[in-house]
């Protein structure tokens, strides 16, 4: 049959009772709106956590905790058919530091897959503001690399990094400590090391990652500069970090490490751990909820279309009786629930797109942690694409039952009363 | 000549609430151009009996014949299109498509059979609707228009597809007596001047009565027939 005949039909019935097909449509507009500002925000909010991880961690970390996790010596003389039991148990004097150090980022230079190797020596300190001391981690690495790894220079509030090369006091305060120590650019403060000593360094710049645990307690310096502040030789390295041109090995590599130099690595995926954790409980709520409202209403739109076809049993009695076939009359009633799913699909992705653009402006109360000012959301065409798509075969299913029951009126029945 | 009709042996039985034959065994036939009326009391089966010859009921026993094609046994879709190309109805109540106008109502059958183009379908549909004197209605919605004028728009989509037979269930039933009488009229033209076969059931005994011939049905048989002179 003309399926044109069978739109302009269909067409005729929805727009004579305007209301009622609204309402039809509003539940697929609803449902899909939802959708859309979900998965915008959802997706959003991952990405935006998943860039903060990506940005400020290497790949992969080389580091020595002191830990007392050693195997004690007394597990080396009996095997494992003996029970040792030790206690009272203390680490051994150690420094936290990876022997060989830069012996062995030059090794790891060499690997496949590796884009940079950044050795760092870190130490806590105290900041003394004052009478008042405040504890700082003092990052000393090699500011070319940051650059390169990690772009602190657009991390830069003030300040010049290449400064941070120049003497042997220079040093680069993240925007939140500056702010407790009241220092900025040119002043200079005195730092307390864990051996006790003292020493005047000066404020060559400042920096803000957008995360206010690093910018309340990191400091950045030369190589050399915190190697002298701690009264260790040139040698000293207490941490590797390493770039690769496949994040997704960073988890191989760290075994691989560990198990070659015998000291602990971490992969990005374990430094963020708890940022990525939602990510999937994230996602599934999304999926969940948007199905869950795209199943209601397309239970909206059946018992519509079923009332619909109750109303016009007479009609299609008479549409049969003049000859129209089965199929004529599945075609009718499939394509209004069809219209109903594109027009209110439609009419949801506008919505949808609205709202998350409102979204997008609201201010993030992100509570210090991350200095992001909205909220994150992904405008990606892809999602409105899958929200018609969805929509459209919601409604076909909802629409396909009540058309075949239609389609089997017995005519004679109807007519005859 | 052949009969445009012929309807032979014709048995229905109802099962519920209990098994009922309603028809008994009926066997006549129709000549093209005959205005032809069964009539008989409620509950002889004379409805059940139209019903069955417009092909929309096929729940009987016997043997159906229209146009020299034999429809018994034939599938719900075939039966559709045959009805489509060569049987008009006009039932009691109107039954027009309420969001449609008086023009697009009686074009539809023509659009579906799809012999001719939109406008053409258009120019034909005007034309029965000048027929039944309802051209100056046209555009109008078939839910605006009074009993009579309903009615007669339903007559002139039965006869859109230039029917070989057009057949009506108390095709005056719900009309007053002008409205009735303007029906009458045009059903005999369409006999006498255009040679439309018609049959019809009916209670109205004016309506019988301009016909060609009267079945009379009793208990499911026909119990007699009168030919009356024109």
């Amino acid at each position: 049959m003309n399926l044109r005949l069978a739109f302009q039909i269909a067409r005729t019935h929805l727009l004579a009772k305007k209301k009622q097909t609204l309402v039809a449509m509003l539940g697929v507009t609803f449902g899909i709106s939802m959708f859309i500002v979900m998965i915008s925000f959802m997706t959003g909010v991952n990405d935006f956590l998943f860039d903060i991880a990506i940005d400020g961690s290497p790949h992969v970390r080389l580091y020595n905790p002191v830990e007392s996790s050693q195997p004690s010596p007394a597990r080396k003389l009996y095997d494992s058919s003996h029970t040792v039991m030790v206690s009272g148990k203390r680490p051994k004097n150690e420094l936290p530091r990876i022997k060989n150090g830069l012996k062995i980022a030059a090794e790891i230079a060499k690997m496949p897959g590796v884009t940079g190797v950044l050795p760092q020596a870190v130490s806590q300190v105290f900041f003394n503001n004052g009478p008042v001391q405040l504890p700082v981690t003092i990052v000393g690495t090699d500011a070319d690399k940051e650059i390169q790894m990690y772009g602190l220079d657009k991390k830069m509030e003030s300040g010049n990094i290449q400064d941070m090369k120049t003497g042997d006091d220079a040093l680069l305060v993240g925007s939140g400590l500056a702010e407790k120590m009241n220092i900025r650019g040119g002043d200079r403060f005195s730092v307390t090391t864990p051996e006790g000593g003292i020493f005047m360094l000066k404020v060559a710049g400042t920096f803000s990652t957008g995360v206010g645990a690093i910018d309340d307690t990191r400091a950045y310096a030369d190589l050399k500069t915190v190697q002298k502040l701690l009264n260790k030789n040139p040698d000293y390295i207490t941490d590797i970090h390493i770039r690769l041109n496949d994040k997704e090995a960073a988890t191989a590599l760290r075994d691989q490490l560990t198990e070659t130099y015998g000291y602990k690595a971490e992969d990005w995926k374990e430094a963020n751990a708890a940022l990525l954790a939602g990510e999937s409980i994230r996602y599934f709520m999304t999926a969940v909820i948007s199905l869950t409202l795209l199943i209601v209403a397309g239970f909206g739109i059946y018992n519509i279309m079923n009332m619909n076809i109750i109303n016009k049993m007479r009609d299609i009695a008479i549409l049969k009786a003049t000859g129209f076939e089965g199929r004529d009359v599945v075609a009718i009633f499939l394509l209004q629930a069809l219209l109903i799913g594109f027009f209110g699909g439609l009419l949801g992705l506008f919505i949808g797109f609205f709202f998350s653009y409102l979204i997008s402006l609201a201010p993030f109360p992100a509570g210090g942690i991350f200095k992001v000012d909205t909220f994150p959301v992904n405008f990606k065409t892809l999602f409105y694409l899958a929200g018609l798509w969805f929509g459209m075969v919601t409604t076909l299913f909802a629409g396909y039952f009540p058309s075949r029951k239609a389609a089997r009126i017995d005519p004679v029945e109807i007519i005859r009363g | 000549m052949q009969p445009v009709l012929k309807a032979s042996s014709i048995v229905k039985t109802f099962t519920e609430p209990a098994p009922f034959q309603v028809l008994k065994g009926i066997d006549f036939e129709v000549r093209r151009g005959e205005f032809l009326s069964i009539v008989g009391k409620s509950g002889c089966g004379k409805s059940t009996l139209l019903y069955i010859l417009s092909t929309m009921d096929t729940a009987y026993e016997g043997r159906l014949e229209m146009n020299g094609s034999l429809l018994t046994g034939l599938s719900q879709n075939r039966l559709a299109q045959f009805r489509n190309a060569h049987l008009g109805f006009v039932f009691q109540f109107h039954y027009l498509l309420p969001e449609f106008s008086a023009l697009h109502n009686v074009m539809l059958p023509a659009l579906k059979l799809g012999r001719y183009s939109h406008s053409e379908v258009e120019e034909r549909a005007m034309d029965k609707l000048r027929k039944v004197d309802m051209a100056e209605h046209a555009l109008k919605n078939a839910s605006r228009l009074s009993g009579g004028q309903q009615q007669r728009v339903a007559i002139a989509r039965a006869l859109i597809n230039d029917p070989a037979i057009i057949m009506g269930d108390e095709p005056t039933g719900n009309l007053d007596k002008n409205n009735t009488q303007r029906v009458i009229g045009i059903f005999r033209e369409l006999a006498s001047e255009f040679g439309q076969t018609i049959i019809a059931v009916t209670h109205d005994p004016d309506f019988a009565e301009s016909g060609d011939r009267i079945i009379e049905m009793t208990d499911g048989l026909i119990t007699g027939e009168r030919i009356l002179q024109s």
